[in-house]
């Protein structure tokens, strides 16, 4: 593959080349140069920038009309029709009477408020929508009853989280915890500043074992808001329905917060309980209202006529965090990939089996499919290299094969490259894992593979996912899986992730003696969907592959602008066992 | 611009084939410095051709006129203070004096032509650029200018110009000219102090209204009336006239002003259609009979009414200055009539015969001006000012010439007259002047005040008007297709939402603004618009548009309007470019193309106005939900507020009187033009919040209402 490439690439280069030779032939003929007399000496030829350019450009192989692309295609068409469905599903949020009942009290459902929050013409990268999708038997909890996810308000990069209330009441299950804490962590690693829409019953009382106690539960919300507070990170909450119990601590414990009168509501314990307690008969509104907490008690900041009002006011919190505007990469310097990003759906197979030209990926990804290889003859089943995104650049680590000791030194090389440099790290993770055999052993691939894993889980610089097929085994490891904190990881939707794939595990079963299961195989098989990871919280959502450079865009502006400085030479790696 | 190139660079040597007077040969002393005593756009336009000769100018302004155009043009501007500075003779004589000023030329209006004024600077030795002040005071009196005319031999209408003002008097005399009958003042012109009484039974009422108004633009004497008579189909037909010293008279070629409101012109053009030639002929020749009648010199017009029905013409008066529609004449001649002027008040003569001029006339072709005027046609002519907050104009060359006295920015005061701009087109027949002209106003954009714009488009394609077939009651004749509502289409919205999303801040670059991920086809927004429309009788109707923001620059939308169905459009690929408070958006619909300008405008944040395809609308964008809960704004419906800034010159009612819908509350003045302010409802006077003499703003309350006063 990389050697047809590279000699695709000289063809190219050469005829270049030799279009040069007759656009100056007849000026040569006039005026010769360097006439045949002179002696032959080596010169610092001119080469124009379009020439030195030309080396970095990928070629693409790709036949849009062969029968493999069509199939691809079908599949790729299949697989995305069924994610659309599921996504349109999740993002209608609770039940059609849940929603009458909201609007009909006048309140916005939860993605106008968000729509209404962002500004007019910027994109909301929305994290994980398909959470929670078929992990209750007991209820469906649409998008995880929260809305989360980057957009930009007053021109400031912010995470967004949006409870919505059609959905059980915007109670907290744990997919619901999980996916609050999991913005929190995108927003502290990002130094994003966060925006509550609060509108929540709490805790999802029959579940509170698996909500409340544990560490990366409930309370984990409200360490976050005070460490990111102290971090410098803002703490914007709105009060937009109810804010019980635990609750009330999120509009409490932020910077500011804003409260809709006679429907935000915030207390310890509301009405029926306070009666119950200690015998005292008082309405929500008096109870904790937002003319009560605005005027009285002092726990809200600003008191909004309406939710369209509130999302103003907020929005002006926002103005008023004096935030840097740090300037965006210019339009003029970037330029799209010299091949259309659509094509990715016939390039990437639902077979994994089937190998995936990684190079046809990059050229669909990167500015002007400009990538600058490095070692690109040494272990080739590893591609790296550097490119820029939207303007951003990057240091792209993407698969091409199964992992050797070769190609994971060159990945740990790389890396180093990259930390030394403070450039954002991108893995295109297609990965069955490092290569395994007596010679593998015998060449250490152990410690070359854990070169690999010291210098993802180091480096010190911002760093980025897609799973574009499998995910498996220790490659997950080596090509940064969610354990290794990538700012955002997304899958495509042919993407599967597991130990390994379910035919091996099903056979290892086999070969140690456990009792065959039949059903092992098809569970495995099932568990390793995307849709089934996604719907855990193991990514940040299920990408279409063409989408997958404005996602990167998005993710790179999120973690280079604002407050985020990346400083060369920050990382302080391990011991690199060599 | 043609009109005012150096037509003539030999300054002695032209031909001359006049009728030499008696006078000997005045002195020929050139002017060298100009005191320029007006405003705005006559200003700026005496102003050029000063420059153009080498003559140094100085101006004067005002307070409000401080940072205006005419302020700046001039190497040395004067201040003058108070807004009616400019009527101020004796500072601008003393002014004139002390800074060795040669001349002054008075423009129109103002001291244009007060003969006491013109006579000062005779005594004080500075050059009048006008009439001698005795020609000037014979035809400014308008009934001893009607006695030189008839001795002259000029036809004159019917009437009384006697001394005999009492009421009763006076409306005795009116029934010996016969009902209908004019009022006005001896001192009148622009309309103002002029009244129409039909019957003699609204004689009284009308003349003290008319003595007030004109009291208050004319001053002392402005009372004193004239009655004639009143010709129902009338045609205003104008003829420019210019003497020199040398008892040279030419006329200029005619002007049909008929297309009047208020009394006052909006549109001008020469040649007058529909005149045979020996009419027209007889026009020039009584024209100029009146001037040479009066010893005249310098640039005047000579003012005829004309009957439709019966073909004749009368002397109306003369105006003894340089006028406002002035460009139109020198479009068909060729010439500049602010050069002569200096010409002539040097002492040379007139530089072409009435052979010249009307060779030059038949090879001119039409021109046509129309006066843009900060006004609402919509809503009776309503007088505006405030500030522009945006103005494009069309593009001037040979054939189309703007005279203004405004750029953007600038601010038009209620404290002087409402014209913004002239706008000139000349073409080689008269279809063809008013096509061209029709088309520079469809790139007349102006935003921050009301104007005529789009009624002066309508006058263009009105067929009566192509046809000539014009009166002086053209407008009112023609109401009902030149007041037609307009129908304003979807795209017109679509187009006025889009503007408005790419006007908020969103310094964002690519990736944003493209459509992500599965689910959810971008963006939805809502916009509700409410019509503004006077004409319409759906104004005020509700139009909800929904903005789907599908990718970058593509968009989906869904325009509902009223009970219709909602209209769905999709596919629109829109792309802008802003400056503050304006989009310009060039958008491919699934159908067409529309370049778009889209402005908001900064002193009214709701409304938006929107230029396409030629066309104007406004629309108010509806605040949200919140905003007048959160903004303790609370609608007063129960009062009456000023609609401009004015003056209150007379509360009609009393507090505590019950008054019917329509019936009048308050009389104001603005733009020195009277207003008066009617009931919107059936009420009963709570409180009257000012007295006459009373200086207001636009918006400040005038009446309150009782708020529980329910209709039994």
């Amino acid at each position: 593959m990389s050697i047809s490439r590279s000699s695709r690439d000289l063809l190219g280069l050469s005829r270049q080349l030799s279009r040069q030779c007759h656009r100056r032939t007849p000026a040569a003929r006039k005026a010769p140069l360097h006439p045949s007399t002179a002696p032959a000496r080596t010169v610092a030829t001119y080469t124009a920038p379009y020439q030195a350019s030309a080396v970095s450009v990928l070629q693409s192989d790709v036949d849009t009309s062969s029968d493999e692309f069509r199939e691809n295609e079908r599949l790729m068409g299949e697989a995305m029709a069924r994610l659309e469905k599921l996504t349109l599903a999740a993002q209608a949020g609770g039940s059609t009477k849940a929603r009458e009942k909201h609007i009909a009290r006048k309140k916005m459902l939860p993605r106008d408020r968000v729509t209404a929050l962002i500004d007019p013409g910027t994109t909301f990268m929305e994290l994980s929508p398909l959470a929670g999708h078929e992990l209750y038997p007991e209820a469906d909890v649409p998008s995880g009853a929260i809305i989360t996810g980057v957009g930009v308000v007053e021109g400031v990069t912010c995470v967004i989280v949006a409870n919505d209330s059609t959905v059980k009441g915007g109670t907290y299950y744990p997919i619901t915890v999980k996916k609050h804490l999991r913005a929190q962590e995108v927003a502290k690693e990002n130094k994003l500043p966060c925006i509550y829409l609060v509108d929540s019953g709490g805790a999802n009382l029959p579940h509170q074992s698996d909500v409340f106690p544990d560490r990366e539960h409930f309370g984990r919300i409200f360490f976050n808001q005070a460490r990111m507070s102290s971090q410098g990170i803002p703490q914007v909450s709105v009060v937009m329905g109810l804010c019980t119990a635990g609750g009330a601590y999120v509009p409490a414990m932020s910077d500011e917060n804003i409260i809709v009168e006679k429907q935000g509501h915030i207390f310890l314990a509301g009405p029926p309980l306070v009666k119950a307690a200690t015998g005292e008969e008082v309405s929500a509104e008096e109870l904790g209202g937002g003319t009560l907490h605005t005027s009285v008690s002092g726990v809200s900041d600003y008191l909004a006529v309406d939710d369209a009002h509130a999302i103003i006011l907020a929005r002006r919190c926002i103005s008023n965090l004096n935030w840097p505007h740090k300037a965006v990469p210019p339009v003029e310097t970037h330029t799209p990939p010299l091949y259309p990003e659509s094509e990715l759906l016939g390039i990437a197979s639902t077979n994994l089996r089937k190998p995936l030209p990684i190079h046809e990926v990059i050229a669909r990804i990167v500015d002007g499919s400009h990538f600058a290889e490095f070692k690109r003859d040494f272990g080739t089943t590893l591609v790296t290299g550097f490119a820029q995104i939207y303007g951003h650049k990057v240091g792209i680590v993407a698969n091409n094969g199964i992992l050797f000791g070769s190609s994971a030194q060159k990945g740990a090389h790389f890396i180093e490259l990259c930390a030394q440099r403070g450039i954002p790290l991108v893995f295109l993770q297609n990965i069955s894992g490092f290569m395994v055999g007596a010679q593998a052993e015998r060449d250490g691939i152990a410690k070359h593979g854990a070169k690999l894993v010291t210098a993802v889980a180091c480096a010190d610089v911002p760093k980025f996912t897609v799973v574009v097929g499998g995910s498996y085994g220790a490659g997950n490891y080596g090509m940064c899986g969610r354990a290794y904190s990538p700012r955002f990881l997304w899958m495509w939707p042919n993407a599967r992730i597991g130990v390994m794939g379910s035919e091996q595990l099903a056979n290892v079963m086999q070969t140690v003696g456990q009792k065959a299961d039949p059903e092992l195989r098809d569970r495995i098989e099932r568990e390793s969907d995307a849709v089934f990871s996604s719907a855990r919280l193991w990514d940040d959502g299920i990408i279409p592959p063409q989408h997958t450079r404005r996602y990167l865009g998005l993710g790179l502006g999120a973690a280079m602008g604002g407050r985020n400085e990346v400083k060369p030479g920050d990382t302080r790696f391990g011991v690199f066992r060599m | 611009m043609r009109a005012i190139k150096p037509q003539y660079l030999r300054r002695c040597a032209f031909s001359r084939h006049l009728s030499t007077g008696p006078l000997g040969q005045p002195q020929i002393t050139p002017i060298t410095s100009l005191l320029i005593a007006n405003r705005g756009e006559i200003a700026l336009r005496i102003n050029k051709t000063a420059n153009r000769l080498g003559i140094q100018t100085t101006t004067l302004y005002t307070d409000p006129d401080a940072s205006s155009q005419h302020a700046a043009c001039s190497p040395h501007a004067i201040g003058l203070g108070a807004p009616n500075g400019y009527l101020d003779g004796d500072r601008i004589v003393r002014l004139a004096k002390q800074h060795g000023i040669q001349a002054l030329h008075p423009g129109y209006g103002f001291l244009s032509e007060n003969p006491a004024f013109a006579r000062r600077c005779e005594e004080e030795g500075i050059v009048f650029v006008g009439p001698p002040a005795q020609a000037m005071a014979d035809m400014g009196d308008k009934a001893r200018s009607k006695e030189i005319m008839i001795d002259a031999g000029v036809p004159c209408v019917p009437g009384y110009h006697g001394s005999d003002q009492g009421e009763m008097e006076l409306l005795n005399h009116a029934k010996d000219v016969k009902f209908p009958i004019l009022l006005k003042s001896v001192k009148g012109g622009g309309g103002k102090g002029m009244r129409i009484v039909m019957e003699e039974g609204e004689f009284l009422q009308q003349l003290k209204s008319a003595r007030a108004e004109a009291r208050a633009s004319f001053g002392e004497g402005g009372e004193v009336m004239l009655v004639e008579k009143y010709i129902v189909r009338p045609r205003h037909v104008e003829v420019q006239v210019f003497a020199d010293k040398h008892g040279n008279c030419v006329a200029l070629g005619e002007r049909d002003c008929s297309i009047q409101r208020r009394h006052q012109k909006i549109l001008e053009e020469s040649p007058a259609p529909n005149l045979d030639d020996v009419t027209r002929l007889d026009l020039w020749e009584k024209a100029r009979t009146a001037a040479l009648a009066v010893g005249y010199v310098g640039a005047g017009t000579v003012e005829f009414i004309l009957d439709k029905d019966s073909g004749e013409f009368y002397f109306m008066e003369m105006n003894t200055r340089l006028q406002v529609e002035h460009p139109v004449s020198e479009m068909v001649t060729g010439t500049d009539l602010v050069e002569w002027q200096f010409r002539v008040a040097a002492g040379e003569k007139l530089p072409l015969t009435q052979k010249e001029i009307m060779e030059r006339i038949q090879e001119r072709g039409a021109a046509i001006e129309a006066r843009i005027y900060a006004e609402s046609p919509e809503r009776g002519f309503l007088p505006d000012s405030g500030k522009l907050v945006h103005l494009a104009t069309p593009e001037v060359d040979e054939d189309v010439r703007i005279d203004a006295g405004f750029v953007e920015g600038d601010t038009v005061t209620e404290a002087y007259d409402g014209m913004i701009a002239k706008l000139i087109v000349c073409g080689d027949d008269r279809e063809t002047a008013i096509r061209k002209m029709e088309l520079a106003l469809r790139n007349y954009e102006v935003v921050g005040l009301s104007t005529n714009i789009e009624f002066l488009k309508r006058l263009c394609k009105s067929a009566a008007f192509i046809e000539g077939d014009v009166e002086t009651g053209f407008i009112e004749k023609w109401k009902n297709e030149l007041f037609s509502p307009i129908i304003v289409k979807a795209e017109v919205y679509v187009q006025a939402a889009l503007g408005l999303l790419a006007l908020s801040p969103a310094s964002v670059g690519l990736p944003h603004g493209g459509s992500l991920g599965f689910g959810r086809d971008g963006v939805e927004r809502r916009l509700f618009f409410k019509s503004l429309d006077a004409l319409n009788e759906k104004e005020g109707e509700i139009i909800e548009v929904s903005i789907i923001q599908k990718d970058n620059q593509v968009f989906g939308a869904k325009i509902t309007r009223g009970n219709e169905g909602p209209q769905i459009i999709e596919n629109i690929v829109s792309s802008s470019t802003l400056s503050a408070g304006k989009a310009t958006l060039a958008t491919v619909f699934p159908e067409t193309r529309i370049d778009t300008t889209v402005v908001q405008d900064a002193n009214n944040d709701n409304k938006i106005t929107i230029f396409q395809h030629g066309g104007k609308t406004e629309l108010s964008l509806v605040s949200p939900r919140w905003y007048e809960k959160a903004l303790g704004l609370k609608e007063a419906t129960t009062s009456v507020a000023a609609p401009m800034p004015c003056k209150i010159l007379k509360n009609e009612v009393k507090e505590g009187d019950k008054v019917v819908k329509g019936a009048p509350l308050v009389v104001i003045e603005s733009m020195k033009m009277e207003t008066v302010i009617r009931s919107p409802q059936d009420g009963v006077i709570k409180r009257l919040a000012h007295k006459e003499g009373d200086k207001c703003k636009a918006g400040t309350v005038l009446v309150v209402f009782e708020e529980d006063f329910a209709v039994e």
